[in-house]
């Protein structure tokens, strides 16, 4: 009787994992499936094509869009990685109140919603006289990408033993050689994840890219954003799959890799 | 000493892009276009077409995060009781739409919800009537609770984990009934975790303007409407700050539940 109550509860659980999995993954299936589907209408299949996705890669302003999302998520994830590793390590050396401090700074643009961060960096751009363009987009995803580095940088640093550090000085290294020589590769993996993190923050970005860009500079946010608005056109489909696909290989790397790594 | 010294790159762009950004905002809201200081942004929330965006946008975000913490919590149980590690793939699976495009999500929800969209097209070979679904607020509460979902499960997910299974079976031993367990020792355990978690379904849910561009028409405002529209649309910038500073205080509020609810940031998601 009790095996059977067991079971029932277990097959309940199994059909709400699999609703919700249905919620989550139907429409992306559905999207994947339009952008190979020949006609034009979402209702009908027409066989199977790859012409959207010829389309998509001949489109000049898909294309651009493409190279500077990938341009800023690599070069904001970058550059805020090597601030927020610094940071990092300055901040777990301070005393209490200054460490309070700064971490509070460093959880607002977290905790703040995207529509204020975006319109408070736009003001502020205008205000240093500073044109909204490409560089302006750049600044403010490294500004919302350092949090993510710092927060993910910290616990390592605390996991790490001061002694060995002290112990390199002793023994006549300076302090950028023991640095490098003895706490950067305990804390790499939490650098790592940083930049992987803040890389995929900036390609998801959309709210904060709005504000910042200027006139002539789209990401592929802001491009599928005014395109959506017209009309969706089957090429967005092709592009949604591509990059959920994308999304998908580099998660799977950062998730799964370093654990690895960490078993050997 | 040197080491603090590394601070000093963070500690000038932080001031000069989220310090001086955030008191930009607050100069603006306070004054008007000459510069003399008034109320009058942040007054203007009392006028009928904001402050029925402002009770929409909170009807509309509450709904939703109700709806995310009725759905995920069951969830974040199952997969807890399941005792797979944060690495499992399973529970990757379930957090993995956090990480994906948010405008390819909302995308993907206009392709089924649109007139000639996937869902009436279903409906139509059943030979049923179609349904009038996009630009509703059904619409956007869907479109809420499918976006930030996940931003419900992992806080949770986190805090249920860290429950030693031996306090459950000592409920259990001590005679008490499922409910009891769930009332006694799951949801007290899980606080920090909730409250996280419905903060961070709130607060985007509340300042969204992007879902009820997409989803709501035209024609249904949300306050992250009338404000995203008073920067690129309307330029009165001021009247567009007071705004942000109304929902601010929201935010703080919500900010504010976090540091008391969960102090030790066990339920933080990152």
């Amino acid at each position: 009787m009790r095996r059977i109550k067991h079971l029932i509860r277990k097959i309940w659980q199994d059909c709400y994992l699999a609703l919700i999995m249905i919620f989550l993954y139907a429409p992306i299936a559905t999207m994947m499936v339009l952008s190979f589907n020949n006609s034009k209408s979402r209702t009908q299949w027409g066989g199977f094509t790859l012409k959207w996705y010829t389309q998509m890669f001949a489109s000049r302003n898909i294309m651009d869009a493409l190279y500077n999302t990938l341009l800023i998520a690599f070069l904001s994830a970058l550059i805020a990685t090597i601030i927020g590793t610094a940071a990092a390590i300055a901040i777990n050396s301070m005393k209490q109140v200054p460490k309070t401090i700064l971490m509070g700074i460093t959880n607002i643009p977290m905790l703040n919603a995207d529509i204020v961060t975006g319109i408070s960096l736009m003001l502020a751009f205008i205000a240093f006289g500073i044109s909204l363009g490409f560089k302006t987009v750049l600044i403010s995803h490294i500004t919302f990408n350092i949090p993510y580095v710092i927060l993910s940088v910290m616990p390592k640093l605390k996991q790490t033993n001061r002694y060995t550090y002290e112990a390199a000085m002793d023994l006549g290294a300076g302090p950028v050689y023991a640095f490098f020589k003895v706490v950067f590769p305990d804390i790499l993996p939490g650098v790592l994840s940083g930049f992987l993190m803040a890389f995929t923050m900036s390609l998801d970005d959309f709210i904060i890219t709005h504000f910042t860009r200027g006139a002539g500079v789209n990401t592929l946010s802001t491009l599928i954003y005014s395109e959506v608005r017209r009309g969706i056109k089957p090429s967005m489909y092709a592009l949604s799959t591509i990059i959920f696909a994308s999304v998908l290989i580099l998660l799977i790397i950062s998730n799964f890799a370093p654990k690895k790594k960490q078993a050997n | 000493m040197s080491k603090k010294l590394l601070a000093g790159p963070y500690l000038i762009w932080m001031t000069g892009f989220i310090v001086i950004p955030l008191l930009l905002i607050v100069y603006y809201g306070l004054t008007d276009r000459t510069g003399a200081f008034t109320l009058a942004n942040i007054l203007s929330i009392a006028t009928a077409e904001h402050a029925k965006a402002l009770w929409l946008s909170l009807g509309l975000s509450l709904m939703s995060t109700v709806i995310c913490l009725l759905l995920a919590y069951p969830l974040a149980m199952i997969l807890r009781n399941r005792q797979m590690g944060q690495s499992s793939f399973i529970v990757f699976i379930f957090i993995l739409p956090m990480w994906m495009n948010f405008l390819l999500r909302t995308l993907a929800w206009q392709t089924l919800l649109e007139k000639g969209g996937v869902i009436n097209g279903i409906l139509t070979a059943l030979h049923l009537p179609n349904q009038n679904l996009i630009n509703t607020p059904g619409a956007i509460i869907l479109g809420m609770v499918y976006n930030f979902l996940p931003f419900m499960v992992l806080p949770i997910y986190n805090v249920l984990c860290k429950i030693d299974d031996n306090t459950i079976n000592a409920a259990r031993d001590l005679g008490a009934n499922f409910a009891q367990t769930l009332w006694w020792i799951w949801f007290p355990l899980s606080v920090p975790g909730v409250i996280s978690g419905i903060t961070m379904v709130f607060v985007p849910s509340l300042t969204t303007f992007v879902i009820s561009n997409l989803l709501g028409g035209s024609k249904i405002l949300l306050i992250g409407n009338v404000i995203e529209q008073e920067f690129t649309k309307g330029s009165n910038w001021h009247m567009g700050s007071g705004l942000s500073l109304v929902l601010m205080a929201f935010i703080l509020l919500s900010m504010a539940l976090i540091a008391k609810y969960d102090k030790n940031g066990e339920g933080s998601t990152f």
